[in-house]
């Protein structure tokens, strides 16, 4: 998996850190069962120290455990206590589902809730529906609470919480044999993505500007914050692992590494306009993924291919009469883009859902005894600002693990092998 | 699963919006940006290898100024030397000559002493000569009968008397 890759300079102790912190990642979402991740190059990640983890899995699995414990155990108690203070609310607190509501995409930008009023910024809903565009606000469904042009947003979490669906006209019942509209809306997550593309637009262009004007001359202000990331993407990232033609993948890298890291620490700010989970959107991942994989596998050279189709220097009986080799290196092609994917998506997916699980707590015990949440929520915001802080130097590591494998896939792509046989593998 | 199944409208609007900004900084930003970086390492480099350079031409020149310097004081020690040469041989030829003047200066003293000597020698054999006659005129009372004869005897007598 990394043959390509030529180390430089003292990046080893990013690496250790991101193993640990993948390794944790992995385990906690294994427990969590919220998914569960096997990448393929789990291995070459795994086989570092894991002895300062064990305390960081300790305590988030105890975390996590008593959180679902909580959660289910008060319920019936608090179901009781609910309906009989508001008669009409009766959803008790559900860590797991808050989380989750919080984590994945929405139609509208919600603010803050003060009783039964909700502050939220409605978004434009953009429906394909048997050919026809559809347009509205999602104001019109009151919060999930009404259905507006035979539409509604789905309530039920079995069948897909938060999706548009259609209804059974006149009701708010959904329409199990209509056909599921192609939802383009604005959503939370794009109006995420529109805010991280102004930032990086506003910032490079300035720049960019500043080193026109400052041509030749030491960096200035904005200019020499971030050229040190500029040349960390250059110096360490393409040229290392793409060679002498690094140059033409410049832009894409670039691009990739600042929109990466922008919208990983837009994230993390916690209030309008940050705060969508951009990154950690599985289809955001995605397409970054889709990206690199689309242009490896264009430039693509005569040898890239023939390595995977032909691998040299192994034993015939692994290539003929069962293409043995050759399918696990086609695989690999695929894999490759998808653990980008995953590894971008489950790293902030999974420091969202920590920060979140810590203000949880407070809830939590608050719903069992108001003194006690009182009690927790010192140490809860303490845990909280601690994970916030370590997301901060995960928002860089991630852009930087999304890019310097993006610049190895392009650097394996376009290698030239003048001496075939020293590659086997 | 709501969190891993991605949708297609937010799929649509990421690769748009990526794609948008993939084309705008790739086309406006990230060149001049790169195309500075390289100008201006390029321009370090440059001067890192002009102050290289000229720190070698100084050591050059030093070492050249030191190479003059070293002629110049071996040019003024010869000089010097030949000056004291000079100096040496004028002294000595000076002292040549005016031992020479002084030895004729003796010489001639030394001989116009003895000349005079001389003189005074003979006016003084001559003084004696004549007041011998005349003493021995006074003495014998009369006239030597041969005058002449008798001042030759005392002439040679007094030429026997060997003055110092």
């Amino acid at each position: 998996m990394f043959r390509g890759y030529r180390r430089k300079r003292g990046l080893a102790p990013f690496f250790r850190f991101f193993h640990i912190f993948k390794d944790g990642v992995d385990k906690w979402l294994n427990f969590a069962n919220i998914a569960s991740f096997n990448s393929i190059d789990k291995q070459s990640l795994q086989h570092r120290n894991q002895n300062g983890m064990r305390t960081f899995l300790i305590i988030t699995a105890f975390l996590l455990g008593s959180l679902r414990v909580f959660a289910t155990g008060t319920e019936p108690a608090d179901h009781h206590q609910a309906t009989h203070e508001t008669g009409s609310h009766s959803e008790a607190f559900n860590a797991g589902h808050m989380i989750i509501d919080h984590i994945v995409d929405s139609h509208d930008w919600h603010i803050a809730s003060f009783g039964h009023t909700h502050v939220t910024i409605p978004l434009p809903v953009i429906l394909i529906d048997e050919g026809k565009l559809i347009t509205f606000s999602s104001s019109h469904f009151h919060h999930g609470e009404a259905a507006y042009k035979g539409y509604k947003i789905e309530t039920d979490r079995k069948a897909g919480k938060g999706k548009i669906v259609k209804v059974i006209p006149g009701t708010m019942d959904t329409d199990p044999h209509a056909a599921k509209p192609i939802d383009l809306s604005i959503t939370k997550t794009v109006i995420g993505i529109f805010v991280t593309l102004i930032v990086l637009l506003i910032v490079f262009f300035q720049v960019a500007a500043s080193y026109k004007r400052n041509a030749g001359h030491a960096p200035k202000g904005l200019q020499s914050l971030l050229e040190p990331l500029i040349l960390f993407v250059r110096d360490d990232i393409a040229e290392p692992s793409i060679g002498k033609h690094y140059k033409k993948f410049m832009p894409f890298l670039l691009t990739l590494f600042f929109f990466i890291f922008f919208s990983n620490l837009i994230g993390l700010f916690p209030f309008f306009p940050g705060g969508a989970n951009v990154t950690g959107n599985i289809a955001v991942t995605l397409v970054l993924a889709v990206f690199t994989f689309v242009i490896t596998t264009f430039i693509g050279n005569r040898s890239y291919w023939l390595h995977i189709f032909n691998p040299p220097g192994v034993p015939w009986w692994l290539k003929f009469p069962l293409p043995l080799l050759p399918l696990i290196e086609l695989a690999g092609v695929f894999i490759k883009p998808f653990v980008l994917m995953v590894r971008l998506f489950a790293n902030i997916t999974a420091g969202h859902i920590i920060v979140l699980g810590f203000v949880s707590l407070i809830f939590i015990f608050a719903n069992m005894n108001p003194a006690l949440g009182y009690g927790v929520s010192p140490v809860s915001i303490l845990f909280s600002v601690f994970i916030s802080l370590l997301e901060l130097l995960v928002a860089f590591i991630q852009a930087y693990v999304f890019t310097m494998l993006s610049a190895l896939y392009f650097g394996m792509a376009t290698e030239e092998h003048e001496h075939a046989h020293e590659h086997a593998h | 699963m709501e969190l891993v199944s991605p949708g297609i409208g937010l799929i649509f609007w990421m690769t748009l919006a990526f794609g948008i900004l993939l084309f705008i900084l790739g086309k406006f930003v990230w060149p001049p940006i790169m195309r500075a970086l390289h100008d201006r390492e390029q321009a370090i480099e440059l001067a890192l290898h002009e102050a290289d350079k000229a720190r070698k031409e100084m050591e050059e020149l030093k070492f050249s100024n030191e190479q003059l310097l070293r002629e110049a004081k071996e040019e003024r020690d010869g000089m010097l030397r030949d000056a004291r040469k000079v100096r040496e041989n004028i002294i000595e030829s000076a002292r040549i000559k005016a031992n020479e003047e002084a030895n004729r200066i003796i010489e001639s003293a030394t001989e116009r002493i003895h000349f005079e000597k001389m003189a005074a020698m003979t006016e003084l054999k001559n003084q004696i000569a004549n007041l011998s006659i005349e003493i021995a005129e006074k003495v014998l009372g009369q006239e030597l009968s041969n005058p002449e004869k008798d001042k030759a005897i005392v002439q040679k007598s007094i030429g026997d008397i060997t003055l110092n």
